[in-house]
């Protein structure tokens, strides 16, 4: 009887828990398992999104890899932009934030200035770099030619192109100012004076006293970072679509990453295959990759040892 | 002092990487198949018509050509959705369901292929020969191939677009020019006077031949030289079409002659745009244009100080004979495999594209051509004299298009690739280059089918 009635209680117990834990699960059973189940399912059929889809064993998998002209040159890019462009951000933005904690007047203009073009909506703010970085007619080319300054093709040259993007996602690094602000102004003071006590040199006091205590919002910024980089769609299409001068409007054949390939990311090839090719299979390998390639980088900055958490944090 | 970084944080963190890269996957991997269905066209109902068009303008005029078709067949009704993108309207035709399109419309040509071999849109095939209409004698020829794939007419041509030459007859007094090429050796002639270099720029470019020049793309040049693209095996034959080498090498040696691909690309990133009123061709900048039906409209607009020549595009030298035709293309109209309606429908869509009447009415709104051959001589056209010019491109039966592929443009993307490389001077061996890019195009049709 008394087993009965424990029993009876460890049931209820467990299905209170479920109860409690239900949103989330059902949550996590729509938008997680069931698109990664059905993206490695459809990874190996073929399914042009309108006939049901046949199993085509690793054929998808092959064509991405040796066969469409694409994939390393978006693959290239991609890993430029979290390699490169992820690691200037968040350099740039611990700078500004370090500047704007430091300046004793002024700091609520500055900081205002520095995070508004965070929210500049991402097409307004690329066709705006488009026209400032225009190598015919924009105003930044002008200023170069006249003082001298070789002037780059910037969004029109494959060299530049990527630089370019960089520059604007330097421009629009208001958000990791403020967390990067943030972290800093929470830094405790008696550490610096202790610090300063025992005769540390302000980079000692940085690398010692600053770094440690901001490292998981380091950590936060660089995963982040790597993220959205690894989904950088927009930005690459437009400003490439406006360099090329070939805005069109339905109908538009797919044109991969002017110039030459160099805008091109990944994320623009799963909507290429998906949607334009009707190739569903391929786009899903695709999107797997970036899956990888996420997982990977997430795995290797948060790495006990020679990531960017240390042990014992 | 260390920070710590708790293992739920991290937890969580792979959580966010996981759970947003495969957003993106969701996107892209779902549907179900289509199914068709019979109906009595004479019963009382209303049928759904999805189209692209947004303008004021246009949706006015849909409107106009809706209403004479419920004049006409009285218990049809037709609800209308307008703007409805390509994903919107492949979306719903792999879903179906009750408030799905019946009949279609879309400006992509291009996916024609796809809608046929995945059976998205009927075979219009037997609704034809019911009504005892011949798609042949009725369509203009190329309207009449890029919208079929493999003898499956899966769509039907809703107004075409003609593409031309447009001149600027001022331009052209003053450099002694007195008519338009007809021949692409004149052309590039006429190109070389036209051009007036001011330092490392142009004050007057006689003709911007780069393929990001709008619409001077591979299949709008190679138009001019009639090419294949596919062997009956369905195989790509643009390494042995002399057509394909003929149009590339024509529009290199224009890149070439008039000043070299680095300094026309400098000089075309700060033109206009396309679609705006400072377009190159309306502000004088460039004198000779490859363009649309549509550019005399716009160009009008803008009220140029110049007057404004059209043309048919010049042929190859020896296709002279042959002058008169052009590249078409335009939008196209099919009934979808998920209707319960497909005889509604069709009354619909054989009105729209079929009836003469209607067919002018529709072109004289939109400014498009008219895409049946009795629409195309009908008096009650009204247009701009130059417009003539696309009537007759249209109804030539030397006119050509870009075939239906599996995959949609795929194939005209890959040339359009080699087209940059060859232009830019990064390809040098032009046969090896088409040799890859055939292989590519069989290779990318294979995956497709």
């Amino acid at each position: 009887m008394t087993t009965l009635t424990l029993r009876t209680k460890r049931r209820r117990s467990a299905l209170r828990t479920l109860a409690f834990l239900s949103p989330w699960l059902i949550g996590f059973a729509v938008f997680f398992a069931y698109p990664m189940i059905s993206t490695v399912y459809f990874s190996f059929m073929h399914y042009d999104g309108f006939k049901p889809p046949t199993w085509s064993g690793t054929k998808n998998w092959t064509y991405v890899f040796e066969s469409y002209p694409f994939f390393w040159p978006a693959l290239r890019n991609t890993l430029w932009l979290v390699v490169i462009m992820v690691t200037l951000r968040v350099l740039f933005g611990l700078g500004i934030g370090m500047l704007i904690t430091k300046i004793k007047t002024g700091t609520g203009v500055f900081r205002t200035l520095f995070y508004l073009p965070y929210l500049a909506p991402p097409v307004a703010a690329t066709m705006a770099f488009a026209f400032l970085l225009n190598p015919g007619t924009g105003p930044v080319n002008s200023i170069l030619e006249k003082t001298g300054i070789p002037a780059p093709g910037w969004f029109n040259d494959p060299d530049w192109s990527k630089p370019a993007l960089t520059l604007m996602f330097l421009w629009g690094v208001g958000d990791l100012m403020v967390i990067f602000m943030a972290a800093l102004l929470d830094v405790p003071k008696e550490q610096y004076e202790a610090a300063e006590l025992d005769g540390a040199s302000a980079w000692q006091r940085f690398r010692f006293v600053t770094l440690p205590n901001i490292s998981p919002i380091i950590m936060f910024a660089v995963v982040t970072g790597v993220i959205a980089a690894m989904q950088c769609y927009t930005q690459p299409l437009v400003a490439g679509k406006v360099a090329s001068g070939v805005i069109q409007g339905a109908g538009t054949m797919f044109e991969p990453g002017y110039p030459e390939h160099s805008t091109l990311t990944l994320p623009q090839l799963v909507y290429n295959l998906g949607f334009q090719r009707f190739d569903y299979g391929s786009a899903c390998v695709v999107a797997l990759v970036l899956f990888a390639l996420s997982m990977a980088f997430t795995a290797l900055l948060m790495r006990r040892r020679g990531g960017l958490i240390q042990a014992g944090d | 002092m260390s920070a710590r970084m708790p293992e739920v944080v991290r937890k969580a963190a792979f959580a966010l990487t996981a759970s947003t890269a495969l957003l993106l996957s969701t996107t892209a991997c779902t549907g179900q198949a289509a199914s068709g269905a019979s109906d009595d066209a004479s019963k009382e109902q209303t049928i759904t018509f999805w189209h692209a068009w947004s303008a004021p303008n246009e949706v006015k005029a849909v409107k106009a050509l809706v209403a004479g078709f419920e004049k006409a067949h009285p218990n049809i009704h037709v609800n209308v959705v307008g703007n409805m993108t390509d994903d919107k309207i492949n979306q719903a035709l792999r879903a179906g369901g009750s408030k799905a399109p019946d009949v279609i419309s879309s400006f992509t040509t291009n996916n024609v292929g796809k809608f046929c071999s995945s059976g998205a849109l009927i075979d219009l095939n037997p609704f034809f020969k019911k009504s005892g209409i011949d798609p042949n004698t009725t369509f203009p020829k190329a309207m009449n191939e890029y919208t079929q794939y493999q003898l499956d007419r899966c769509a039907v041509p809703l107004l075409g677009d003609a593409y031309g030459l447009y001149y600027n007859k001022t331009a052209f007094e003053k450099a002694g020019i007195s008519s338009p090429p007809k021949t692409w050796s004149e052309f590039e002639a006429d190109a070389k006077k036209l051009t007036i270099p001011q330092g490392d720029t142009y004050k007057q470019l006689g003709f911007m031949p780069d393929y990001h020049g709008w619409e001077t793309t591979t299949e709008h040049y190679m138009g001019q030289f009639s090419p294949t693209y596919f062997d009956k095996s369905g195989k790509s034959t643009v390494a042995t079409d002399p057509a394909v080498t003929d149009a590339l090498e024509l529009q290199k040696k224009l890149v070439d002659d008039l000043g070299g691909f680095t300094k026309l690309e400098k000089f075309r990133s700060g033109l206009g745009d396309e679609w705006g009123p400072k377009h190159p061709f309306q502000t004088g900048q460039v004198a000779m244009q490859l363009d649309g039906e549509w550019r005399l409209g716009m160009a009008l607009a803008t009220k140029p100080d110049f007057e404004i020549g059209v043309a048919p595009l010049p042929v190859a030298d020896d296709q002279a004979d042959q002058y008169g035709k052009g590249y078409i293309t335009g939008t196209i109209a099919g009934i979808a495999a998920t209707s319960k309606k497909q005889n509604a429908a069709w009354e619909f869509v054989k009105y729209v594209t079929t009836d003469t009447d209607a067919v002018v009415g529709f072109s004289n709104a939109i400014h498009n051509v008219p895409s049946t051959l009795d629409a195309l001589k009908s008096p009650k056209l009204t247009y701009d004299p130059r417009f003539k010019t696309f009537l007759d491109i249209a109804a030539n039966p030397n006119s050509t298009t870009s075939p239906a592929s599996v995959n949609g443009g795929v194939y005209l993307t890959t040339l359009q690739q080699l087209g940059y490389d060859y232009e830019s001077g990064r390809l040098t061996d032009l046969s090896a280059g088409l040799k890859k890019a055939a292989a590519q195009i069989d290779t990318d049709i294979a995956q497709a089918k």
